[in-house]
């Protein structure tokens, strides 16, 4: 969400193996030596070469280990020390300017942007920005949010953005990011997050030097990043600095989001999600039409030097409904838009949303695909409440998990659950074909190398079934929008193949009955069909391009890789490549170039946008983005166009930059099971091991690995240990107002205590794989976390709550 | 034939126990019932069901925490004590140089579990009572590919190949070590017990690392 705000693409900018042309690596909410550990090789490898590897992280993690430099921040104040970086660098490029690529700034930035003269921010307002509805501390939900008015830009006459490329005037964007980012001194960074201040600078030092044109650096985060009240901030701050540094669409740079394997990237693009479909967005209620949808989502710009790719949305986004209606979807019918269910504007459907529609008796259904989020999902003990209340409920599942089994789990009775639950044993994917995304936007085909056991189906096989008798339900007994079930176009049989479904994900035209070759080739006249325009490439009359298995590499840059599987889109390794040459097409790092514009072409990397440099009649390299510059001012996400930092919902501490204790349009269900810091005055977060995955559904059924590790801990400084009277190894108890977990103490080095504006602030980390089920069983750490969210996307705050911790 | 090594370097290891996984699926081990003892190792100790396991060492070193890494696995010594007390033959060395047991010869005895300086053989819990240890994964070797562990470890923590190549790419990066100011680092298995086929590079002290000195 906000990498879409910022470039465009909501995806890791950089191949895996990119990583061996960085200087230096920073890893902030992430542990991959401990769950990316193939992405730690490439790390691994670029420390051989020389590069510096910082880690930010509450405690010393596996990755934190092999740092050579690491500092520790409090969870939850990411913000204050991005943005205490972020401080740093601007005061250096202006000290400093040769060091930094300033061209890269205000050619490809909205740094040089003039913002309303009305717009404040945080400073000026108590922690607030201008055109918010209520006041300082808002309780009253209805005024949680923004009027953007104040922070859109100034236009001149001709209704184009008013510039300032030397960056000087008071309103442009560097300014005023400067203004706000003014008050995270290291000082208050080093208060904030408790980081020590000498460690702080020296981490300033070393990350800054990537902003030489011939310097690169990698910023690398995952999920840790994103599970907060302000996950979309946090992210946002990340890519502020690294467009300072002039990082993104350089190899050996960029920012990586390092996704799941499995679940995230293919999901996502996907659109396993609310409010998108495919690779453009839902429409929704007040969208009456077609053309009124295409419209509101289809962003139009007046700069003659933005190739405003979007602006082709209207040609997928018929594609899409082609693919899903055939021959129902036509001219004369909007293509079956009246078809589509539309979201209520300003209506919340994600999980927690429906967690307590579910509580309330408004959701009587649930069909869970191979999700486990009676352990995975926050606040465990209220989901498993809410699916107490169900009426049905359809689990499609590999091994029995907490979810399946919910309705006889401990404590409770089963006869006093009228929940319907229907289990269908699944194949994992070792046990059937098909594509698997993975997150450097690499789709691999894999193919079957195991019988799946018993009568196991795949879930296509079982949406099939379950489609075809919908559409025979839908025509006979008729129902709401029943068309939306009865046209689509379904002729898989009655053994659906992947191979087919990923045709018709790539694509075809439909006059000729041929595969597109990508998505350059779709129309918005209903005469092609594609059922994901980014994956359009995937597998073309060429063959299935997912299958390829060629390690050749590029011959411009060997982390480049063109012939195996797939890179969405149409192979571009680098996204955002065009920022990592100059207005000539010169690299502006010749060593390790991206791309390079040679006798009138581009050699390398598929360049992002098919433009030739700005020199000779190009355009902006941004080009999911209207005005084609990357957004340092994010004025589209709905909590302040700058990241600003506020305390978690549960915090021991009041916020020290401002009185606005937590994010103004913070997300927040159940106000009544806040957790105070008298009784409950620890940090407590919670995280993976590398030995297990995810909700244990398959890792703690394995013997081998519920050997590695066979319950779930608590890893708890040692400091706090004394003060408990805890020794390693001892039973305990951590609980907060949401409930309480008994785990194993393990006492560390690894935690060490936080001094947050002279106080002392504990930290603890709960691993969270566990559950009551399986061959390995414990108590599941998300009955800790709360139903709370980033209002953006509703991302719950499952990385910082706080708790007390106590032997058993 | 050229003697071939199994090269451990701990700086490259991230305690991920691919290796671990690795050993028992290949040799077809269960996994043992273990607690968490307050601690990431597990399982406690090698058995006739645990051939390798990494040891994890909390250590503060100049102010900052680290982990090290042990590869607690048979180091096939050339100088093998458990060869040397064996009373029956069993345990013999390939032409590779690893040390493996032949368990139809193998009487049970124990004597390989008691004078083993690295603490490795165990005696097996069936009827057969042998002792038994890592073997290299021969079976593989035959076939030309690596041993398991070595195959599965993702930052190439575990190199296999010739020993004399291993050896000097494992001196080169004791002198790198050195240079970036580890002085105490150390390959350990160039000339223990004449000379180990598992060599481990390590950048601290052979005490640090938990391992044996002076032998």
């Amino acid at each position: 969400m906000s990498f879409a705000e910022s470039f465009g693409r909501g995806a890791m900018t950089q191949p895996w193996n990119d990583a061996t042309h960085s200087d230096c690596i920073l890893v902030i909410g992430s542990n991959p030596a401990a769950n990316h550990p193939l992405a730690f090789r490439y790390f691994t490898e670029a420390k051989l070469k020389g590069a510096k590897l910082i880690v930010l992280d509450p405690r010393v993690s596996q990755t934190a280990a092999k740092a050579d430099l690491y500092a520790h921040f409090r969870s939850g104040t990411d913000i204050a020390l991005i943005g205490g970086m972020i401080r740093y660098v601007i005061e250096d490029i202006e000290s400093h300017t040769e060091k930094y690529n300033l061209a890269y700034i205000t050619e490809y930035t909205n740094a040089p942007y003039l913002v309303n003269p009305d717009f404040k921010g945080p400073g000026e307002l108590d922690g607030l920005f201008s055109g918010y509805a209520g006041g300082v501390n808002e309780t009253d939900v209805s005024k949680m949010k923004y009027d953007k008015s104040t922070w859109q830009f100034q236009l001149d006459d001709q209704g184009n953005i008013k510039i300032d490329k030397t960056l000087k005037d008071p309103r442009c964007v560097f300014q005023l990011l400067k203004k706000h980012f003014a008050r995270y001194t290291p000082e208050k960074v080093s208060s904030i997050t408790g980081t020590p201040k000498d460690t702080f600078l020296e981490i300033c030092r070393t990350f800054a030097a990537t902003g030489q044109k011939d310097k690169a650096g990698l910023l690398t985060f995952s999920i840790a990043s994103c599970q907060h009240s302000h996950g979309c901030q946090n992210v946002t701050a990340y890519s502020i600095l690294q467009l300072l540094l002039g990082n993104i669409g350089a190899s050996g740079g960029g920012i990586n989001a390092l996704r799941g394997i499995a679940s995230v990237g293919g999901s996502v693009d996907m659109a396993l999600h609310p409010y998108v479909f495919p690779g453009t967005p839902q429409p929704q209620d007040t969208d009456t039409s077609l053309d009124e949808y295409l419209e509101r989502v289809t962003p139009t710009t007046n700069d003659l030097k933005s190739l405003n790719w979007v602006s082709n949305l209207p040609k997928y986004f018929v594609s899409l409904l082609k693919a899903w209606y055939g021959n129902a979807a036509n001219k004369d019918n909007q293509f079956g838009y009246h078809y589509l269910p539309k979201y209520i504007k300003n209506e919340d459907y994600t999980m927690m949303a429906y967690a307590e529609a579910m509580e309330r008796g408004i959701l009587k259904g649930l069909l869970c695909w191979g999700q486990n989020w009676a352990v995975s999902g926050p606040n465990a003990n209220a989901i498993c409440m809410a699916m107490d209340k169900l009426d049905w409920m359809v689990a499609t599942e590999i091994f029995p998990t907490e979810t399946t089994d919910f309705w006889h789990r401990p404590g409770v009775n089963p006869a006093e659950i009228n929940t319907e639950v229907f289990v269908l044993p699944a194949l994992s994917s070792l046990e059937k074909e098909g594509s698997l995304s993975s997150s450097h936007r690499w789709i691999q085909w894999r193919w079957k190398v195991a019988d799946g056991p018993g009568v196991a189906k795949s879930e296509l096989w079982m949406v099939n079934k379950l489609v075809l008798k919908l559409k025979e339900l839908y025509a006979q007994e008729g129902g709401p929008n029943a068309g939306a079930i009865t046209k689509l176009a379904w002729e898989y049989g009655d053994t659906p193949e992947p191979h087919q479904v990923a045709k018709e994900v790539n694509g075809y035209d439909l006059t000729t009955g041929k595969l597109v070759d990508n998505f350059t080739q779709l129309k918005d006249d209903g005469t092609t069909s594609c059922g994901l325009w980014l994956y359009s490439g995937q597998y073309t009359e060429e063959g299935n391009m997912m299958a390829r298995r060629d390690p050749t590499p590029n011959t411009l840059n060997e982390a480049l890789h063109h012939n195996w599987g797939y890179c969405w889109p149409v192979g571009r390794n680098i996204i955002y490549n065009r920022a990592s040459v100059d207005l000539n097409g010169e690299p502006w790092n010749k060593e390790h170039p991206s791309i390079w514009w040679k006798d009138g072409k581009w050699i390398g990397d598929v360049p992002d946008g098919p433009a030739p440099p700005m020199t000779e009649g190009g355009y902006k390299p941004f080009i999911m983005k209207a005005d084609g510059v990357a957004k340092i001012f994010c004025n589209g996400l709905d909590d302040g166009p700058f990241p600003e930092h506020y305390e978690p919902w549960e915090s021991p501490v009041r916020n020290q930059m401002t009185k606005q204790q937590n994010s103004p349009c913070i997300g927040v269900y159940r106000q009544e099971e806040k957790s105070d810091p008298e009784r409950f005055p620890i940090v407590g977060t919670q995280y993976r091991l590398g030995s297990m995955w995810n909700s244990g559904a398959m890792s703690r059924n394995s013997p081998w690995l519920a050997e590695l590790q066979p319950e779930p801990f608590v890893e708890i400084s040692e400091e706090l240990a004394t003060e408990k009277g805890i020794t390693n190894g001892d039973r305990v108890v951590v609980e907060n107002k949401r409930g309480q977990v008994k785990m194993v103490a393990l006492v560390t080095k690894c935690f060490k205590p936080f001094n947050v504006a002279g106080k002392t602030v504990h930290q603890v980390g709960l691993i969270w794989h566990w559950g009551n089920m399986g061959l390995s069983t414990g108590d599941s750490a998300n009955v800790l976390t709360s139903y709370v969210g980033d209002t953006n996307t509703m991302q719950p705050e499952q990385k910082v709550f706080l708790v007390n911790i106590r032997k058993a | 034939m050229s003697k071939k090594a199994i090269l451990f370097d701990p700086t490259r290891c991230i305690g991920c126990r691919a290796c671990q996984v690795a050993c028992k699926e290949w040799n077809d081990l269960e996994g043992e019932t273990t607690t968490n003892r307050g601690s990431y190792e597990n399982p406690p100790d090698l058995s006739p069901k645990t051939w390798v396991k990494l040891e994890w060492r909390e250590v503060e070193r100049d102010g900052k925490v680290e982990w090290l890494y042990t590869f607690r696995a048979c180091l096939h010594c050339t100088d093998a004590a458990c060869e040397q007390v064996c009373p029956t033959e069993a345990i013999s060395h390939t032409e590779e140089g690893f040390v493996i047991i032949d368990r139809q010869l193998c009487i049970g005895c124990g004597a390989c579990v008691e004078e083993c300086p690295f603490n490795v053989p165990r005696l097996s819990e069936d009827e057969d009572s042998n002792a038994i240890k890592c073997d290299a994964c021969i079976s593989r070797q035959a076939e030309g590919i690596m041993p398991a562990c070595v195959k599965a470890c993702p930052t190439y923590a575990l190199m296999f190949g010739d020993r004399d190549g291993l050896m000097a790419d494992g001196s080169k990066r004791i002198e790198a070590l050195k240079a970036n100011g580890h002085g105490n680092a150390y390959l350990y298995g160039e000339n223990e017990l004449g000379g180990l086929n598992v060599i481990s590079v390590l950048d601290d002290s052979t005490t640090v690392y938990g391992l044996p000195e002076n032998l």
